[in-house]
């Protein structure tokens, strides 16, 4: 008998339930597979009534996040073999509401990453006749590793305080406003910065830490939200102190 | 803007913290068990009141104490919202926090403004 | 058509768990959180006692010599080493996380985190060294 392990999946179909439920299905056991592969095939040929996100199965398009075993993951980043004999819980990424079994609503997040306006905002936009921006390998260092993110959300599911509180902004929205502040090209970061010292901005952080540690991606959450206070604090002190020269 | 002071009271959080952090363990090592156990031998009494009558030790025993309080208060005060989940109280929850650190500070002030 | 699409913020069907309580038990590193953020009620708890011994100084021989004997207690002397493993806990927490907030560039690229962390360390030992040759000498 190949070795197969169980996949105790949360099911929650709105027109016939008030509550999740849980399903167990039993898969195969290979060692090359990730969840997703287990989830696929449960959709394929155990029951193709299952819901949930995927796209590109390697780990940049940040589609796929669920909780595995109680932890956020990207389901196709990991693999059955870690979490053998089983079983393996699977359930919708936590503080998000859930439209159907294991696909969330993210419409929340996507509100406040616009707000946090992810682009790059200039005074005065250089004439094409001028070329292009140029940037040192140095400046790019400031911020690349927070360009880095893929939007999975795992950082808004391993956050406690966007649990209790979902009007905080959260770990991603801010580490994308980091981004672009620290982008040599970018001029808007006092405007970001009056955005993000609301009242659920960048304060409501208590450096838990945990949105650190889950991003797939090693984009630091945690620490551009610190550096980030650290610039808060500094502009606060400077517009106090020196009215006339915080323009 | 000036008008949200959570940056200001974040600034005193950190700054109490790193006081604490590099102050305090010694501080509470020394008066808080080497000294009473005998571990080891006690400054006397005329040594540590001639000490703190030197402007320096008044302003270290100042910063001492006031900024740690501060740091309690606004790190207590996130700590009720988020594991008891009193954030409805949150207005009364700032008022008792900073106002007790603020009158720890007050008395402080007091106490080393009038050493004799 | 070109009539604005709406979405309503709250939808009926949607299942939103209430986060319970007792979230910060249901994982490790929570609770590790939560014990870290309870150690500013022992740094508070110092900080008044340091504030009364201070009192006690300046009130005179008598009121300090009463202070100490309250120090000796058994009731005291277990409260400051609780306190004492509280407080090395916020300090050695505080020391490793704050890389994350100081970033320091030298030259374009940035400082290692254990260069940052081992500063703080250093000044940690040299403040605590300081303190106690002053505190001993008399």
């Amino acid at each position: 008998m190949p070795p197969t392990v169980t996949l105790a999946v949360t099911r929650y179909r709105p027109e016939q339930e008030s509550e999740p439920a849980l399903q167990n299905y039993e898969v195969p056991f290979r060692k090359d597979w990730v969840v997703l592969d287990a989830l696929n095939y449960i959709k394929d040929r155990l029951d193709g009534s299952l819901s949930f996100r995927w796209s590109c199965r390697m780990g940049v398009c940040g589609s796929c996040g669920m909780m595995v075993n109680g932890s956020p993951k990207l389901t196709c980043a990991a693999f059955l073999s870690d979490y053998f004999p089983g079983p393996i819980h699977v359930e919708p990424l936590q503080y998000f509401p859930v439209v159907r079994d294991l696909v969330v609503d993210i419409t929340d997040f996507m509100r406040k990453l616009k707000k946090v306006k992810p682009w790059i905002i200039r005074k005065e936009e250089k004439p094409l006749a001028e070329g292009e921006y140029l940037q040192t390998p140095d400046q790019l260092d400031t911020y690349k590793q927070f360009s880095m993110c893929i939007n999975c959300l795992l950082c808004y599911s391993a956050c406690p305080i966007y649990g209790l509180e979902p009007s905080f902004i959260g770990p991603a929205a801010i580490a994308l406003a980091q981004r672009y502040n620290m982008d040599s090209r970018d001029e808007a970061a006092r405007e970001r910065l009056e955005i993000l010292s609301e009242h659920d901005g960048i304060w409501q952080c208590t450096f838990v830490g945990e949105c650190t540690k889950v991003c797939p991606k090693n984009v630091d959450p945690a620490g551009a939200i610190q550096q980030y206070k650290l610039t808060g604090a500094a502009h606060w002190f400077k517009s106090l102190l020196l009215p006339w020269g915080t323009k | 803007m000036v008008r949200p002071i959570t940056p200001f009271l974040w600034v005193l959080f950190s700054a109490g913290g790193t006081i604490a952090a590099l102050l305090f363990p010694v501080h509470l090592f020394l008066s808080g068990l080497a000294f009473p156990l005998g571990w080891l031998e006690a400054p006397s009494y005329d040594f540590l009141h001639g000490l703190i009558k030197h402007p320096v030790t008044r302003l270290y025993l100042f910063v001492l104490i006031a900024f740690p309080l501060f740091h309690w208060a606004h790190r207590f005060r996130y700590t009720l919202y988020d594991v008891l989940q009193l954030k409805h109280l949150s207005g009364l929850i700032a008022v008792l926090c900073y106002g007790a650190a603020l009158a720890g500070s007050a008395t402080v002030a007091y106490t080393v403004w009038n050493i004799p | 058509m070109s009539a604005e699409v709406h979405y309503t913020p709250y939808h009926p069907k949607w299942y939103r768990r209430r986060v319970s309580v007792w979230w910060w038990l249901q994982k490790g590193s929570y609770t590790t959180f939560v014990l870290r953020e309870l150690t500013s009620v022992f740094v508070a708890f110092f900080a008044l006692v340091f504030l009364w011994q201070l009192r006690a100084l300046v009130q005179g021989q008598e009121a300090y010599a009463h202070f100490l004997v309250r120090l000796r207690t058994p009731l005291f002397l277990t409260v400051n080493s609780v306190a004492l493993l509280f407080v090395l806990f916020h300090a050695i927490t505080w020391f490793n996380l704050a890389p994350k907030a100081m970033v320091v560039r030298v030259r374009g690229r940035r400082v290692p985190d254990w260069i940052i962390a081992g500063l703080n360390y250093l000044a940690w030992l040299f403040l605590s060294g300081a303190v106690a040759w002053i505190l001993l000498r008399g």
